[in-house]
């Protein structure tokens, strides 16, 4: 531990309102860091990276926690462990990605104790959770003495590791809309067939080895065919290939509103070579990055519908 | 400090025990790690210890022009030391005397030690760190082998050549000219970290008659106790050394803990108290040993069946910045080099080129995993190019009991070859599975095509591979008689024998081996036996744990012992001795009335090994272990991920005195071969580690452990106890090469650079397919 751990000091607020308050008090003279699992503020203090001296304790705050089905959206508290959402029926039922993302962090100490909002607040480009909540399109709720705030995922990242959150806000939970709910009626239309088809989900982090690894690339996606045969829904969202997470607009709007065939396919990879911007890292390198990118969107259109693949 | 084994309930009667070697008795260390009990060096505290820390280079290549102490940093309590508070020679003793303790005026590599300081509080020795400045003037520096070779920059002698061998044998011209086919490759491996679990660590103090002790994380406390005589101009009485609960060594505690002795060493010199410098795992992977990289040029000629007529080998490893354990990691590089094959005509060429990156040093397998790898990658190369199964390519060519090898040593007995490849492939089910997979690739290829997918859309595809290795046990020639080993057995006051020998545990189980093989021989269990703790005030010099010698050498010395000991207590007693209980009395009772017994013996060449330094001809080994892997691989195209189904592998150590250990053992080093083949990569930046932390130096976890067949074989060996051979470090010497015939295999991608990392093939995929 290179860090000097006994000059730090760790505040433990007793609830939601108390913390808020420590946390807008502290602004003045150096900002209270928050603390949820710790499994990323560990790893920085063990390099001797010293992200504040004073800490601000979340793991009791039971506001924070919890998961609940509201009205069709699920709120998860964010405290909420990786382990939990990937044990969670619900999540597993109805988000496969998240429940596959959760399952691929790290591995089952850190998924113990890693939260999610941590990997949001955290911000890492690589951060797996990140690119399965921007394609469900999921809303962080935040809070500060001020009152709440809702910001959707894909306003979040303004730059690298840069959260478009306030210093003394935190977020309190993310929420996510059923992907497979019907949309509402519009005036007029009749509803036809009880079940409109369900999206296919897809989630695929790539870091080399099977467990512990930093993703070099990770993809999310969504896709739903209509009833005419046409991708009436399309959400694809890489990590590990931008400065932060990002949506793959261009790849998606090639494939909103076609048929599914192989030319549609190789003309959203082409498009999504111009939606990122993979670089040389520690990690991996650019051009394995675009490679790979390309191959798990390839990958995905042929698991959500077998006919991107022929003719 | 004794070991003693933990209680456990005895029939307390007087029969016999049972056999004790070829047992898988509990082992000795077992309990007090599993239980936390076990005393690392870190958990080690003594009155007024200081802790220190070592200021580093940041750059690969330069002159030191200024160091500065920051003003503004409270230095009170603080002990600096440089290289001017040493008292004897700025050197690690190793072979050579190239290496200074302490930088004084060059930088020859990142990360080499400057100067060390020490405070009570870890805390400030951290943060008193952070206040010192060096200021180095950077100059060209020497990063590759290419560049070394190429010798622009020059950083040794003319030609930047640290150490060369050449090994011939026949008529290497007349061979090829005589071979039908002529295959040529160049084979490429890089760095690895040994990754021990216990990071390197030391604790010295100046005892009060101007003394040395340091205690430790080592495998080598004589290597040690030498190296801290020249750095303090000590005679040796007054300097000990003890090893210390170890947690893993590798070869990475080989050498290396001699320059760390000697940091702690000095600082306490200085200080008068004790310090403690105990590596995070940062500065471990930043600035200890690695394997050595290398590049190695193959070319064979065959005659049409396969049979090998030629072999030319010019093998050239990345030594580092300074000379170390380079000379001998090269030599048996170079005798291995030519692979377990019969050969008439045979050059091999090995190089150690000087680089500014932190030296390499010992590594398991210790140049074996690059020269076998480059030779079993080339004959999975030839079998392509011979349209031959390379199952039988290598049978065709595997050495058999009287055949020469390249130093012209005559294999008397003990040679398995044929064997181990027999017995790997028949429990792999090497020819089915050869066929199935072939069969499935191309019916998935053709299904993808047509747009149909396997479940999930992956495209994936299999394959196996295989490999065959060798490895000479004990210290190379004429090593082991300089070695000149003494180990000893004694009584105990309560009449127990007692092991006395510098070689370690680091959890590999020599200790309980060495308890096993004295017991077998003394008609005790081995629960009886004790072991003494490495402390060179307590045992004699019975040399390094290292090139796989331990069980075969050591135990060889420690078993006469045990012959020798009861003799003596049977012609005391009068009649045989039987058992635990009527040892235990014979013993007390030879105390009582003759007083200490301890017995002694010393490394005798055995007449029949001949072996010429200077020709390099000669017996290079007493005997060699033989082992066969096959590796059964999927990779996934899209990704070029490997992972690794299943591996079989069949190894001849002699005689497994502890199966379990044996498995243990190979098991380990089989993991730490595929970790070499398709993960490990050190990368670097500006000369310097990058990637010197666990998130981003890949090992495989044990969820990318394959399941693991282990197939012992044993073929004695007469010289070994109990027909032991050596075990540590074959396993890893094999499976790289079945690897990357598995690759080739699953994909058609030949691989000739290790790791073959998802980059790596993914980038031979794809122009693969541009070619198309
Ligand atoms: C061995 C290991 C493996 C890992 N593997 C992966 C992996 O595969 N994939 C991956 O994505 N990550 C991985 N991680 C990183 C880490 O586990 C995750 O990012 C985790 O989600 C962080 O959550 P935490 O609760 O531990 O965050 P903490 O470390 O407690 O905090 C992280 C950051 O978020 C801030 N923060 C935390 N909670 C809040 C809040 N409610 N409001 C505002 N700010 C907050 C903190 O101030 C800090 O800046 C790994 C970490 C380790 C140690």
């Amino acid at each position: 531990m290179r860090a000097a751990l006994s000059t730090l000091e760790v505040a433990r607020p007793r609830d939601l309102a108390h913390a808020l308050k420590l946390l807008h008090a502290s602004l003045d003279a150096g900002r209270l860091v928050p603390l949820a699992g710790g499994t990323d503020l560990f790893v920085t203090l063990n390099s001797g990276l010293v992200p504040g001296r004073r800490f601000l304790d979340l793991w009791s705050l039971r506001e924070l926690r919890g998961v609940r089905d509201q009205a069709g959206r699920l709120v998860l508290g964010a405290l909420t462990t990786f382990s939990e959402i990937r044990e969670h029926a619900l999540v597993r039922r109805r988000y496969p990605a998240l429940a596959a993302a959760a399952a691929e962090i790290g591995a089952w100490q850190v998924q113990n104790r890693g939260t999610l909002g941590g990997n949001i607040a955290n911000a890492s480009p690589a951060g797996d959770s990140l690119p399965v909540l921007l394609a469900l399109e999921a809303v962080v709720h935040a809070r500060s003495v001020r009152g709440t705030r809702e910001v959707p995922f894909t306003a979040l990242f303004r730059g690298y590791r840069d959260l478009a959150l306030e210093p003394d806000e935190l977020i309190t939970a993310v929420s996510l809309p059923d992907p497979d709910a019907p949309p509402p009626l519009r005036a007029g239309a009749a509803r036809r067939g009880a079940h409109p088809p369900r999206a296919q989900q897809f989630f695929r982090q790539v870091g080399t080895r099977r467990a512990q690894s930093i993703s070099k690339v990770a993809l999310a996606g969504l896709l739903r065919l209509g009833r005419d045969g046409r991708v009436d829904l399309a959400r694809v969202a890489l990590g590990s290939v931008a400065p932060v997470t990002l949506r793959a607009g261009r790849a998606e709007r090639v494939l909103l509103g076609a048929r599914p065939s192989a030319a549609v396919a190789a003309a959203a990879r082409a498009a999504l070579l111009e939606d990122i911007a993979p670089i040389d890292d520690i990690r991996s390198d650019r051009e394995y990055r675009r490679r790979v990118s390309g191959n798990l969107l390839e990958q995905f259109l042929r698991v959500a519908d077998p006919r991107f693949a022929r003719r | 400090m004794t070991r003693t084994p933990t209680r456990r309930a005895r029939p307390k009667t007087t029969l016999r025990p049972q056999p004790a070697v070829g047992v898988s008795v509990p082992k000795r260390d077992g309990e007090e790690k599993v239980t936390g009990r076990a005393l690392y060096v870190d958990d080690l505290k003594f009155p007024g210890m200081l802790h220190g820390r070592t200021v580093r280079s940041m750059v690969a290549r330069g002159i030191i022009r200024r160091v500065e102490f920051d003003p503004a940093f409270d230095w009170n309590g603080v002990v600096i030391a440089d290289h001017k508070d040493i008292p004897g020679l700025n050197c690690v003793a190793h072979l050579t005397e190239d290496q200074p303790l302490l930088a004084v005026r060059e930088i020859e590599h990142a990360d080499q030690a400057i100067l060390l300081v020490a405070h009570a509080d870890p805390e400030r020795a951290q943060a008193a760190l952070g206040a010192v400045r060096v200021e180095v003037e950077s100059i060209d520096a020497v990063l590759s082998i290419e560049d070394s070779l190429a010798a622009r920059v020059k950083i040794r002698g003319a030609d930047n050549v640290l150490k060369e061998y050449n090994i011939a044998r026949g008529d290497l011209a007349a061979g090829f000219a005589d071979a039908d086919v002529v295959v040529e490759g160049v084979y490429r491996c890089g760095h690895q970290e040994q990754l021990y679990l216990e990071n390197n660590g030391m604790i010295a103090e100046r005892t009060a008659e101007g003394g040395i002790v340091v205690r430790g994380s080592m495998q080598c406390p004589y290597f040690v106790h030498h190296a801290l005589q020249r750095t303090f101009g000590l005679p040796p009485e007054r300097i000990r050394v003890i090893q210390t609960v170890t947690g893993g060594g590798f070869g990475g505690k080989e050498d290396y803990p001699s320059l760390l002795a000697g940091h702690a060493a000095l600082l306490a010199w200085k200080s008068g108290r004790p310090v403690k410098i105990v590596y995070d795992r940062l500065e471990d992977i930043a600035a200890t040993t690695k394997r050595h990289p290398a590049v190695v040029r193959v070319r064979t000629g065959h005659r049409r069946d396969g049979t090998l007529v030629a072999t030319d080998v010019d093998a050239v490893m990345d030594g580092g910045a300074y000379v170390t354990m380079s000379p001998v990691v090269l030599s048996r590089g170079a005798l291995h080099a030519g692979g377990a094959y019969r050969c008439p005509n045979v050059r091999i060429r090995a190089r150690a080129m000087a680089t500014n990156t932190p030296p390499n040093g010992a590594f398991r397998g210790f140049g074996v995993p690059q020269t076998v790898y480059a030779m079993e990658s080339h004959m999975d190369r030839v079998a392509a190019e011979l349209g031959l199964d390379p199952l039988v390519l290598r049978r065709r060519n595997a050495v058999v009991v009287g055949d020469v090898t390249p130093t012209g040593q005559v294999l008397h007995e003990s040679v398995s070859a044929v064997e181990v490849l027999d017995r790997t492939a028949e429990r792999a089910g090497w020819a089915e599975k050869r066929r199935r997979y072939g069969r499935e690739n191309a019916a998935a290829e053709r299904a993808e095509r047509a747009g149909r997918f396997a479940p999930g859309g992956r495209r994936l595809r299999r394959g196996i591979g295989l490999a065959l290795g060798w490895h000479g046990a004990g210290f190379t020639g004429g090593g082991e008689v300089r070695l000149n080993s003494l180990a000893a057995l004694d009584l105990s006051p309560e009449g127990r024998p007692r092991v006395l020998a510098a070689n370690v545990e680091i959890g590999q189980g020599a200790i309980t081996v060495f308890t096993q093989m004295v017991a077998e021989r003394l008609g005790v269990s081995p629960d009886l036996v004790l072991v003494e703790t490495p402390d060179t005030d307590r045992v004699p010099n019975s040399g390094p744990t290292v090139a796989s010698r331990t069980t075969m050498v050591v135990g060889g010395l420690l078993e006469q012992c045990a012959r020798a000991m009861r003799e003596r207590l049977e012609l005391f007693a009068e009649r045989a001795l039987d058992g635990d209980a009527d040892f235990r009395r014979v013993a007390r009772r030879f105390l009582a009335e003759r007083g200490p017994l301890r017995v002694e013996r010393r490394y005798q060449k055995p007449a029949h090994i001949v072996w010429n330094e200077e020709t390099y001809q000669g017996d290079a080994y007493p005997c060699f272990s033989y082992g066969a892997v096959a590796v059964e691989v999927e990779a996934d195209l899209d990704t070029g991920e490997v992972r690794v189904l299943r591996v079989t592998t069949a190894q001849d150590i002699g005689r497994a005195i502890h199966p379990l250990l044996c498995i243990g053992q190979i098991e380990g080093g089989t993991l730490q071969g595929l970790g070499w083949a398709l993960l490990e990569e050190v990368r670097w930046k500006d000369g310097r580690i990058w990637n010197h932390q666990l998130t981003n130096y890949i090992i495989p976890t044990a969820v990318d452990a394959p399941p693991l067949d282990v197939l012992i074989v044993e073929n004695p060996y007469s010289g070994g106890p109990f027909g032991a051979k050596g075990v540590g470090e074959l396993p890893m010497d094999v499976p790289a090469g079945a690897v990357v015939a598995a690759v080739a295999h699953a994909t058609g991608a030949r691989m000739d650079e290790i790791p073959i990392t998802p980059e790596r093939l993914l980038r031979a995929l794809d122009g693969r397919e541009e070619r198309r």
